[in-house]
């Protein structure tokens, strides 16, 4: 699985570094930056919480 | 008991998180999702943000590729209101006439906003709000704004911006008062001022007239247009003879459920959150995809169901401030600036309720250091909670 991040649709809400701190991080301004594009399989689920609870709907986790 | 058909009422953020919930923790039967809108779900925020402004065209507010939509396999109908519930024959029925049975039902039907007497003036919640209100903003047009709320604060930066001459009134002494405490109220209000926004404050409009509004002392405030943001009610409308507890909207336990098998979340839940001990309904982004989430994992799964005890967030984008806030603000006993400094706008307030941590609040300053209070909010509420 892979994560797609718009990160110009991101609004700084850092909720994607709340629920999956080891594949989010934000800059300084707050965008969010994508440590993992393909997040071992024991992180997926945190993907997907950010997924759903991100306020902007920047990301998605496709298959590839 | 085993679940074969589930109905999700609401085809908005928190609907569609449920629905989603559902399919990924492996529900496999009917599952329908009903929405008034004849739109497949979209994002609410930018309404009064980048899509007034006209930053961005409608196609960047649907939550879901339309792949990503199928691939749930809903029997989804969008353009229709469900009307009724009967809870004794687990039944839903929708403005076409038609009857959807369930076993489990999560009720996510949102607000509405609250209007003023009188024809023509605006509201926004609604994409087709949006437009109608964007097909006028521009350089010249007098714009009255009725409530000095994150709504009509964000609507009066986005219209000034487009050379409007914005009027806001609001009937507080300070705007937000209530939310953020009023050093903090004051702060975002001078935003307004230093714009050349007029803004009016403990004046009371008592209805939208064909030249603008009526102040409740008889005054005419002249507009070309009039946006009323003034809050909102939840749509409970439907449920009033079904039996399902409603007060301020529909009435759940910690785990979001109101009767048995029948869930809410979103804008329309009000629940208990035991991290802060009280009673709660909350109408923020966030919390309609977290709350979603959580009905739908306690409805396919009650053995192991657990409580929804989130830490609220929202943001808020006005002028060149961004405003994020973690926590429950609203009943503060004191707020604190504990970083920055309010004048520069740039800081971070912190808010006690009794004593406990409730919330904190911050403009302009790194993500990570807002990051660090919710993790105390969430720390210090479970420690008293």
């Amino acid at each position: 699985m892979k994560v797609e991040l718009e990160a110009d649709k991101c609004v700084a809400s850092g909720q994607c570094v709340v629920a999956a701190m080891d594949v989010f991080d934000q800059d300084d301004e707050g965008i969010a930056i994508l440590l993992e594009e393909t997040p071992a399989p024991e992180l997926l689920d945190d993907v997907r919480e950010a997924v759903a609870v991100c306020p902007a709907a920047a990301i998605r986790l496709v298959e590839r | 008991m085993t679940l074969n058909r589930i109905v999700v009422v609401g085809a908005s953020a928190a609907g569609l998180a449920a629905a989603e919930t559902l399919r990924r923790e492996g529900y496999d039967g009917t599952l329908t999702l009903v929405g008034d809108e004849p739109l497949a779900p979209y994002d609410r925020p930018p309404l009064s943000k980048q899509l007034l402004s006209a930053e961005w065209e409608p196609e960047r507010l649907t939550l879901r590729p339309a792949a990503d939509l199928a691939a749930l396999d809903l029997d989804l109908r969008l353009g229709v209101a469900a009307t009724g519930l009967e809870l004794a024959d687990r039944t839903v029925r929708l403005a076409d006439g038609s009857q959807v049975p369930y076993d489990g039902l999560i009720v996510a039907t949102g607000v509405r906003p609250r209007r003023l007497p009188g024809e023509g003036a605006h509201v926004l919640r609604t994409l087709d709000d949006a437009l109608t209100l964007r097909d006028q903003l521009g350089p010249g047009l007098r714009l009255v704004i009725v409530g000095a709320g994150f709504l009509g604060a964000e609507a009066a930066a986005v219209a000034w911006r487009l050379g409007a001459h914005v009027t806001l009134l609001e009937p507080a002494p300070v705007p937000l008062a209530h939310a953020v405490g009023t050093q903090v109220g004051e702060l975002l209000t001078r935003a307004h001022v230093d714009r050349g926004v007029n803004l009016r404050c403990g004046v009371s409009v008592s209805e939208v007239t064909e030249d603008g509004v009526r102040l409740a002392d008889g005054e005419i405030v002249e507009a070309d247009e009039v946006l009323v943001a003034v809050g909102s009610r939840p749509n409970t409308e439907w449920l009033e003879s079904s039996g399902l507890p409603l007060g301020d909207g529909v009435v759940c336990d910690e785990y979001c459920e109101a009767a048995r098998n029948v869930y809410a979340a979103g804008d329309v839940a009000r629940w208990y959150n035991p991290l802060f001990g009280t009673s709660m309904r909350i109408e923020h982004r966030t919390n309609a995809a977290e709350q979603g989430m959580a009905a739908a994992r306690n409805l396919l799964r009650p053995e192991a169901r657990k409580p929804f005890a989130p830490v609220p967030y929202f943001w808020s984008d006005q002028y060149d401030m961004r405003i994020q806030a973690y926590g429950y603000l609203r009943g503060h006993d004191e707020v604190a600036v504990v970083e920055g400094d309010l004048a520069e706008r740039r800081f971070v307030a912190a808010y006690r309720t009794g004593d406990r941590v409730a919330g904190a609040l911050s403009v302009g300053k790194p993500p990570k250091v807002i990051r660090q209070w919710r993790q105390a909010i969430a720390a210090a509420a479970v420690g008293e909670g």
